[in-house]
């Protein structure tokens, strides 16, 4: 590790601590994942990783090697952008992949479809069963990443 | 721009980062300027009109506030997992939201906001009645997380977008 | 003495981040359903990105940068598809 030999304090203590904060909130979020009981739970447990986990140990990355100059710190700007990027779809994408599943086997704790629920909400109690005009979710329906 | 060149900005920027990332030569000049236009043109394809910005400092205050808002919450749901959900006390739970927002783009930008923020997450948004289906990871209050996401988020998305 | 410190730092971010990798690893092994396991096999990419790019720091080479991109962008499609595949794919009804 030679090109860490001479690096002063004040370049040091952010990155070490930046490291340290980042791989803790990436192994909390982890955690999160394991211990959660209900999917929808789990859920939130990644965005622990993807947010302050990945931004603080690119971060301590991009402050080292800016100072070392072994190159410019192009590479975790980009990688940055990339996760904050996909998570959103990959995230949503399952959530909605879970909802449908849910829906389609009549869980009862999850909420019936949106547009379905708007119609019957006068009459409560009845939004979640008996017959729908639509059926729970349809496969096309309208997702700003997948319409048009 | 017009037909050969459909996303100058993107393209400059598609470019400068192919450059970054490799060396710079000539032979990489001309390999990224192709792969660049060629995504523009993709991306020309795949989305004929543009997001129109009106305004950039709602944008700009809407960063601020919400990578103060993505600190925090890191800090919130790493001390609820640690201490075992409040040692039982937190509850989860469903939210709809109804949405002004109508546009694609800053639809997009809004769910990106809300993924990002550990805690809340995007389930589904119905696009004919404009709702917006929301778990949230400690539900308090209902009505507190509709007007924070109305207030704090969309308001200023309406401001920025046309 | 700033040296130590970095490298301890280093050290215990690669450890911790082998274990949250283990750990997503047992969520996706586990289950209970299809969607916890791509949920699992996702984090498990995301961990494994920041993983590379912390032994990229200790190593000192741009390469691992490189890979980490790759498996940022891998653990993408592939978990796009997956959850596409259980939103498209799976007949239930």
């Amino acid at each position: 590790m030679k090109h860490l030999a001479d690096l002063p304090l004040w370049i040091g203590v952010p990155v070490a601590l930046l490291l340290v904060i980042g791989a803790t909130l990436t192994l909390l979020g982890t955690l999160g994942l394991v211990r959660l009981r209900s999917f929808y739970d789990r859920l939130h447990a990644p965005t622990l990783g993807t947010s302050w986990g990945a931004a603080a140990t690119l971060l301590a990355s991009m402050i080292l090697f800016s100072w070392t100059e072994v190159r410019a710190a192009v590479h975790e700007l980009v990688l940055g952008v990339l996760v904050m990027v996909t998570t959103p779809v990959t995230l949503m994408l399952l959530g909605r992949a879970a909802l449908h599943r849910d829906r389609a086997e009549g869980h009862k704790d999850v909420p019936p479809a949106v547009a379905r629920e708007r119609e019957t909400s006068g009459t409560d109690g009845r939004a979640g069963q008996g017959a729908s005009p639509r059926p729970a979710l349809q496969p096309d329906s309208p997702g700003i990443f997948m319409d048009r | 721009m017009n037909r050969l060149v459909p996303h100058p900005i993107l393209i400059l920027a598609l470019v400068l980062m192919w450059l970054l990332m490799t060396r710079f030569t000539l032979g990489n000049l001309i390999l990224g300027t192709a792969i660049a236009l060629v995504a523009g043109w993709a991306l020309g394809a795949l989305e004929p009109e543009r997001p129109r910005i009106r305004r950039f400092w709602p944008l700009i205050r809407l960063a601020g506030i919400v990578s103060l808002d993505i600190v925090r919450s890191n800090i919130a749901v790493a001390a609820l997992i640690v201490t075992g959900g409040r040692h039982g006390q937190r509850r989860s739970g469903f939210v709809q939201i109804p949405l002004r927002l109508r546009d694609p783009v800053p639809l997009g930008l809004l769910a990106v906001i809300i993924t990002a923020t550990p805690g809340t997450a995007w389930l589904e948004y119905d696009g004919e009645s404009g709702v917006l289906l929301l778990h949230v990871f400690d539900l308090v209050d209902d009505e507190a997380w509709r007007h924070l996401i109305r207030d704090r988020y969309e308001a200023l998305l309406l401001e920025a977008f046309a | 003495m700033t040296e130590t410190l970095i490298t301890w730092a280093i050290a215990y971010a690669q450890f911790a981040l082998a274990v949250a990798a283990c750990l997503a690893t047992v969520r996706a092994l586990r289950g209970p359903r299809a969607q916890d396991r791509v949920l699992g096999l996702d984090t498990l990419y995301v961990t494994a990105m920041l993983l590379f790019v912390v032994t990229g720091i200790r190593v000192g080479t741009p390469f691992f940068f490189e890979a980490a991109m790759v498996i940022g962008v891998m653990g993408f499609v592939a978990t796009v598809a997956l959850a596409k595949f259980l939103i498209r794919g799976e007949v239930i009804e």
